[in-house]
């Protein structure tokens, strides 16, 4: 079989948020571009299994990247999300301190957060907090007005998207298998095809390490941490109005478990931090599940089990390792020439993904030159949703478009029209995860109970899926065995 | 396009509670009574049941879920009232105007009274919390229930089912007639949820084991669903720790209970019951918002359609008495169901010719106990030496889409699946049939027709 060949000047391993914000950056210049992704879609991995939660960087060392790159991603975010057209909304965030060690964490934290440049971050004595939040336990806390929520499926896509319309070319199911170091560059082999490129950016994630390996550079090693996370039905608004974490404690490899808003009215309770062997582990344990509850409950004393509508875990690719605990330092360096290795990008990864693109443009500039494009389109357009509408922008919508007269999905009112855009993506993804994330259908507290045969059909009957090839998450994963007759 | 309807009742949801309700309201006196129905047909979950059993207590007589949805469409019809179909309502507020999304634009309507027929959903995967990965593959039972049955879709090959509600008996049996492997069905309760009817002649008639007492703790599988862990369960249903061993299946259905949906009217404010979502009503049907009425599944879970029928009647009357301040009319007394439910008892044979479900018992000497006349004698005699089942399924359409059929008369029993066999080798039907017309004459060389039931469900 003849292997397709791509010749490129910069080929991305892996879709992730920071592998897709490095291919829209980089899209600004007159490079050719490729991003090859194991998975079926993009935010496969850890990006798309979090908090969704815009930090504020007052969690990082000083000096260190994580906090320069996280308090600079913050300052961008809200303007990047408008330009991408990304839901995203700045709730501020509380963090509570149950007893006075507590207390002395957060007056250390408020001041590493200013050392780092984020602003605004007040001490709230108890009563300050009741009146900021009455419903959440505590004896004081932490206000960080700059935090924030966001989609990260969505904002990961967003970049994707732009990026594809502004000519980077995207490779879904493309494992990576080899990676040799030629005269031109790259020589990388994945999915059975062939990429040449003068320059490679490893943004494997929780698979860094072992592309590194692969490209001649030992001694990464990551260690995937687990977090478990619950999902509540659309409870949020009015109980939580912004996220609400403990107050940190020594030695932890995550935040804490705390709650979340979703820009969506969900609310989040996670996660868990544990260390496992396995990056694609991401099953939820009964332990966890038991455990998460107790300690939301401890936060918010008024969540019960009946608002649970789904549950799901992600995995930190961290460089620091079981024992060590808390975070080494993102690793963002040309290891070889031409080779930029991004490692240990685990949380505040996503707030930072922009300027850590920023940072590969860079070491970009080292090998390549950098030609700015005349028609480069910073700007995205997502699907319209029917449901943020006012009454007449909803008529004028179904006027023009009668698809968006029709709800498919019950629980979060998603029409026709947005499926079908959502089916019509410019990624040319066709998993029922890659709809549902886009147009947010299936989420709800039915879990697709009543809309999933409704979208299969439409898969079937209107896209000419065979029922074998309607899958979940790609290959391996078909939602169907075949037709009943 | 945006219009406004002034009405006098509009009742949410067009399934056999709200076919009823709007029967009711039209034979009350009010004028203009209007159902709003999301899908493209009335009926609500009716359509898909395929299985007969329905009917006996309203029309006396076993009808398919589709007949039975038939009946109630042509009565609220021929009642007067209007059916709108295509129509989410998305908003109510407590004055009772209501807003639904249609293809022709938002439809908004004032009404003077509302009923909510918005019926129920199931438990999911995510509700009860179940630990482990999250592959394709896992389904509530209705859910399958609606693939298999009007979307021609097959959910999988090897199935566990956690949950012994009717729902997950009637789809041990749709899956086994429909060529796939049903390996248990798991329950955590000592005993069935579901009507020993089913448990009798969904899992005994196709040896399909039922593990009481047992559930599933963990979930394999990084895509496709590979197995499960099923543990033995304590009495207060908590899995017994060390207990768990792996079954390998491609799917698990979940039959783990049933919500009241009431999204819309929580909306407008009514009260709901903390543990069970369901509308809380007064005896006359009326929820905690003056006029504004609930009925069946949306208030309480009910075990057969002709419950929410005979409540819906009640509720829809009460709409148009409340616009006439006329007094209203309580609600039936909720009837015990006497088809019973849980485990069969050996030696005992539960007539299903009527609700009463008489335990018959046969003496040595043949002669029948228990029996409150003689449709249970005759019956309890022909279980014991020729039973004979209804066969209920789908047959395709030459252009497309799936016809809801049944035999026209029992087969015998251990012939269901040579005759699915034999169906299986038939050609598609070059057009849909007329329902009570025969699809097949006597496909099974028995002397039995296979009837149309319903509409086919046919792709968009």
């Amino acid at each position: 079989m003849q292997r397709e060949e791509h010749t490129l000047d910069v080929l991305i391993l892996g879709a992730g948020a920071v592998g897709c914000a490095a291919a829209r950056e980089l899209s600004r210049y007159q490079l050719r571009i490729a991003v090859v992704e194991k998975e079926a879609d993009v935010a496969a991995g850890t990006s798309g299994r979090n908090s969704a939660v815009v930090h504020a960087g007052f969690n990082n060392r000083p000096g260190s990247q994580m906090a320069r790159l996280c308090v600079a991603g913050n300052q961008g975010f809200e303007a990047l999300c408008r330009q991408l057209d990304v839901p995203y909304r700045k709730t501020g965030k509380l963090l509570v301190a149950f007893d006075q060690e507590d207390l002395a964490v957060l007056g250390r934290l408020r001041d590493q957060g200013e050392a780092n440049g984020c602003r605004g971050l007040t001490l709230l004595s108890q009563d300050q907090l009741r009146e900021k939040l009455p419903q959440v336990g505590g004896i004081g806390a932490m206000y960080s007005p700059e935090t924030g929520i966001f989609d990260p499926f969505l904002y990961t896509v967003a970049l994707a998207e732009n990026a594809v319309a502004n000519g980077v070319t995207f490779h879904f199911r493309c494992p990576v298998t080899a990676i040799q170091a030629v005269p031109q560059g790259w020589r990388v082999t994945a999915g059975g095809q062939i990429f040449l490129a003068r320059c490679l950016v490893n943004a494997a994630g929780l698979f860094s390490g072992q592309i590194a390996q692969m490209a001649g550079v030992p001694g990464y090693h990551i260690y995937p941490c687990r977090g478990e996370y619950f999902i509540l039905d659309q409870i949020a608004d009015p109980l939580l109005p912004l996220p609400v974490y403990p107050a940190p404690r020594a030695g932890a490899g995550g935040l804490g478990v705390h709650l979340t808003p979703t820009v969506h009215g969900n609310i989040l309770i996670g996660p868990s931090a544990e260390y496992l062997d396995d990056p694609t582990d991401t099953a939820s344990t009964q332990e966890v599940m038991d455990q998460l509850f107790q300690e939301a409950q401890q936060l918010l004393p008024v969540l019960t089990r009946r608002q649970i509508i789904g549950a799901y875990a992600g995995l930190r690719p961290k460089l620091a390792p079981p024992g060590e605990g808390g975070y080494r330092d993102f690793v963002i360096q040309e290891d070889r020439p031409g080779l930029i290795d991004l490692v240990g990008i685990e949380s505040p990864g996503l707030t930072a993904s922009l300027p850590i693109a920023r940072e590969v443009v860079g070491l970009v500039a080292r090998t390549c030159d950098l030609v700015p494009k005349a028609d480069f389109h910073p700007q995205r357009q997502g699907i319209r949703r029917f449901r943020d509408l006012s009454p007449a922008d909803q008529a004028a919508l179904i006027a023009a478009d009668p698809d968006y007269g029709e709800v498919v999905c019950r629980c979060q009112t998603v029409t026709r029209a947005e499926l079908r855009q959502a089916v019509e993506n410019p990624l040319g993804v066709k998993t029922l995860a890659g709809i549902k994330y886009r147009a947010w259908a299936t989420t709800g507290r039915c879990q697709g109970g009543y809309c999933l045969p409704k979208i299969a059909q439409m898969l079937v009957e209107d896209y000419g899926l065979a029922p074998e090839e309607v899958t979940y998450r790609g290959p391996g994963s078909p939602l169907f065995t075949g037709r009943v007759k | 396009m945006m219009r406004t309807r002034t009405v006098d009742v509009v009742i949410v949801g067009g399934g056999p509670g709200g076919l009823a309700a709007a029967q009711g309201a039209r034979q009350a006196g009010a004028e203009k009574v209007l159902v709003l129905e999301r899908e493209d047909r009335v009926g609500g979950i009716l359509n898909q049941c395929l299985h007969d059993g329905f009917g006996l207590v309203h029309y006396r007589q076993a009808l398919t879920g589709p007949e039975y949805a038939h009946r109630a469409r042509q009565e609220a019809l021929a009642a007067g009232a209007d059916l709108v179909t295509g129509a989410m309502v998305t908003k109510l507020t407590p004055q009772r105007q209501l807003t639904s999304v249609t293809r022709q634009g938002l439809l908004t309507c004032q009404a003077g009274a509302v009923v909510l027929a918005t019926g129920c959903r199931e438990r999911t995967r995510g509700a009860i919390a179940i630990p482990g990965t999250r592959p394709a593959g896992i389904y509530t039972a209705g859910t399958a229930q609606n693939l298999i049955n009007t979307k021609n879709l097959m959910v999988g090959r090897r199935v566990v089912i956690l949950g012994s509600g009717d729902i997950g008996l009637i789809m041990a049996r749709r899956l086994t007639l429909e060529g796939a492997q049903v390996l248990c069905v798991a329950e955590q309760r000592p005993l069935p949820g579901g009507l020993e009817r089913n448990v009798s002649q969904c899992l005994y008639d196709f040896s399909i084991p039922l593990h009481l007492s047992c559930t599933v703790t963990k979930i394999f599988g990084a895509k496709r669903l590979e197995g499960v862990e099923l543990s033995q369960t304590d009495p207060q249903g908590r899995p017994i720790p060390g207990t768990g061993r792996r079954m390998d299946c491609d799917t698990l259905l979940l039959s783990v209970g049933l919500i009241p949906e009431n999204e819309i009217g929580a909306q407008a404010g009514i009260c709901l019951d903390e543990t069970t979502n369901g509308a809380v009503t007064d005896p006359f049907l009326q929820t905690s918002v003056p006029g504004i009425f609930a009925c069946g599944n949306s208030r309480r879970v009910m075990d057969l359609a002709d419950f929410v029928t005979i409540q819906g009647q009640t509720a829809g009357g009460n709409a148009a008495r409340f616009l006439q301040g006329q007094p209203l009319t309580p609600m039936p007394p909720e009837t015990a169901n006497a088809m019973a439910k849980g485990l069969p008892q050996p030696g005992v044979t539960t007539c299903v010719r009527c609700p009463k479900g008489c335990r018959v018992t046969l003496t040595p000497e043949g002669q029948a106990e228990g029996n409150d006349c003689p449709k249970g004698e005759e019956y309890a005699k022909q279980e014991a030496t020729a039973p004979r089942r209804v066969l209920t399924t789908t047959l395709k359409i030459a252009g497309g889409g799936l016809l809801p059929v049944r035999s026209a008369a029992g087969l015998p029993k251990d012939r269901l699946m040579q005759a699915m066999e034999i169906l299986r080798r038939l050609p598609p039907l070059p057009s849909p049939v007329a329902l009570g017309a025969a699809a097949w004459k006597d496909p099974f060389g028995l002397g039995i027709d296979l009837v149309a039931t319903g509409e086919p469900a046919v792709p968009r």
